[in-house]
């Protein structure tokens, strides 16, 4: 009989419900997602948005894969990192669930999910993983008992920086996707910083001179928005080919919700055939935040005895990813 | 000039040895990345080219060991400069630390002062970078360098170095660290080092996330 996990994910904006089998099967991934009227994520109205939503989203995932809360094996939950008050609100839902049904309970760190999701998908063995979303910026390899992570931002995730510019420019969050479109219709390379500090990044300033770009220098949106990911996306492929080029690893992992960006997948489709390594994209459904990754991650650390008492199921809203102690093989 | 042998395919540039003149030397070419933008591409390659000439020259002058420029080609993005007969540093520090290899973390820090103190950010200071040779430490690549007296340019070098030794050398990277922070206190002010050392802190705690042992 294969293990049946329920993984709850709530670090940011969306509250999803998955659960895997030990075989790798999905059985359910619900999601709900919350969506500012204006502006950003903030975290208060996010964290009332989980709440609001928790018992329906976990109903329809219990009905979708057809089980009872009593045959589920493992509990998992995203502890971290993300927002403080949406994790906090998740791992309620968690602890709640594992108390009721005496059901182990494991945390689950966001980052590695996303990660170990792409490599049950993709096939992957041992890649480098670019992990791009709008929380985080991170390109990681793993070497001894750790994702080690090569690169990442000092300030803020590409995501957050493109929806950043897309809320200054008047479209609505999420602006990552509405750049994407815009971009295509760009034609003119307007000059912005290019800022790669060893193999991190920065993108705040990136940000700031493309907006002021916009704003008072006036240039078209969609050069501008073409401009500003082409420049993105140069630093983070150019990132990326360094990873490869000094880990030698032979496969190539993007992850996270920019991982749909067609124009970000081409050009690291570009650096994986010069450096000769094989290119995965995780599958569309599970590249945004999902409750289906947590669980899956959720599986492989119960099966190594990483359960937490629901007393010390604190969450963590700074976690890093090389902070988690990987018990299994890159086999 | 005769016959080129590729012996290294970086990221950024091919590295070909070869003979120029009958001196023993390295063809740096900066090759064109098909991902990028065609006018983006080649401004990176030249603006990385001269800057790297520069800083070579200029920390050569300074007391640090770097390789001689030779030729500069700003069309092919391309610099001819000495061959440095050595082991990579990654490779010799590999995860164990000895007393030999303390002195060359010392002697990295020492050069990273020297650099610092006279405004000069190396920008990607790996162990990729730093070459190691009868009991000198020559710093290559660059590339992404710049002229800078700023306290926050100078830390963040550190931090990357750091954050070099943590995520390749991860079994030695504190005593590593603290090995070449000594080399490098020994150079620049004692005032100005512990300036420094205290920014790189705030610089790793600005981050996104941090492991617990850092707060």
């Amino acid at each position: 009989m294969p293990l049946i996990c329920l993984g709850l994910e709530g670090t940011a904006h969306s509250f999803g419900a998955g659960i895997v089998t030990s075989e790798g099967d999905i059985l359910a991934n619900e999601i709900s997602t919350y969506l500012p009227i204006t502006g950003g994520i903030h975290p208060r109205e996010a964290a009332q948005h989980h709440s609001a939503v928790a018992s329906q989203v976990l109903q329809s995932a219990l009905l979708k894969a057809g089980i009872s809360g009593e045959e589920l094996d493992v509990i998992a939950f995203s502890q971290g990192p993300g927002l403080g008050p949406c994790l906090r609100t998740t791992a309620v839902v968690a602890r709640a669930l594992s108390t009721l049904f005496d059901i182990p309970l494991v945390g689950v760190n966001h980052c590695l999910a996303h990660v170990e999701i792409g490599r049950l998908l993709t096939g992957t063995k041992d890649p480098i993983t670019l992990y791009v979303s709008g929380g985080n910026t991170i390109v990681s390899a793993f070497a001894d008992k750790r994702y080690r992570v090569f690169g990442e931002t000092i300030d803020i995730p590409i995501g957050n920086a493109l929806d950043m510019f897309g809320r200054e420019a008047g479209l609505q969050h999420p602006g990552g996707p509405k750049v994407e479109v815009l971009a295509r219709k760009g034609k003119k390379l307007v000059e912005l910083p290019y800022i790669v500090k060893g193999m991190d990044l920065s993108f705040s300033g990136l940000v700031t001179a493309a907006i002021r770009k916009l704003k008072e220098e006036k240039e078209q949106l969609e050069d501008v928005c073409f401009s500003l990911q082409e420049y993105a996306f140069s630093m983070l492929v150019e990132v990326t080919e360094r990873a490869i080029a000094h880990t030698q690893k032979k496969e190539l992992l993007l992850t996270g919700g920019v991982a749909q960006n067609k124009r970000l997948q081409e050009m690291l489709g570009e650096v994986a055939k010069d450096q000769e390594v094989a290119f995965f994209t995780v599958p569309k459904e599970v590249a945004g935040d999902n409750g289906a990754m947590i669980a899956w991650t959720g599986i492989l650390l119960y099966k190594y005895g990483k359960i937490i008492d629901v007393e010390k199921s604190l969450v963590d809203p700074k976690w890093r990813l090389e902070a988690v102690e990987i018990p299994w093989s890159m086999e | 000039m005769v016959s080129l042998n590729l012996i290294a395919k970086g990221a950024e540039a091919n590295l070909y040895r070869g003979e120029w003149f009958g001196r023993n030397v390295i063809f740096k070419e900066r090759i064109s990345k098909k991902y990028r933008l065609p006018n983006l591409d080649l401004q990176l390659r030249q603006q990385r080219t001269a800057m790297e000439s520069k800083l070579l020259s200029v920390a050569k002058k300074c007391g640090v060991s770097t390789p001689i420029i030779y030729e500069i080609d700003m069309k092919k993005t391309t610099i001819v400069m000495e061959y440095i007969e050595g082991d990579r540093v990654k490779e010799l520090l590999a995860n164990e630390l000895n007393e030999d290899k303390k002195v060359i973390c010392r002697k990295i820090g020492e050069a990273l002062g020297r650099l610092h103190k006279n405004g000069i950010i190396h920008g990607d200071p790996t162990t990729s970078n730093f070459i190691y040779t009868h009991g000198k430490v020559f710093f290559v690549d660059f590339g992404l360098g710049v002229f800078s007296d700023s306290l926050e340019d100078a830390s963040v070098d550190l931090h990357l170095l750091k954050r070099a030794l943590e995520s390749t050398h991860f079994k030695i990277a504190k005593e590593s660290f603290s090995e070449i922070c000594a080399g490098y206190a020994q150079i620049v002010s004692s005032e100005r080092a512990k300036e420094i050392f205290d920014n790189v802190e705030k610089i790793r705690l600005r981050g996104r996330y941090m492991l617990r042992s850092d707060i």
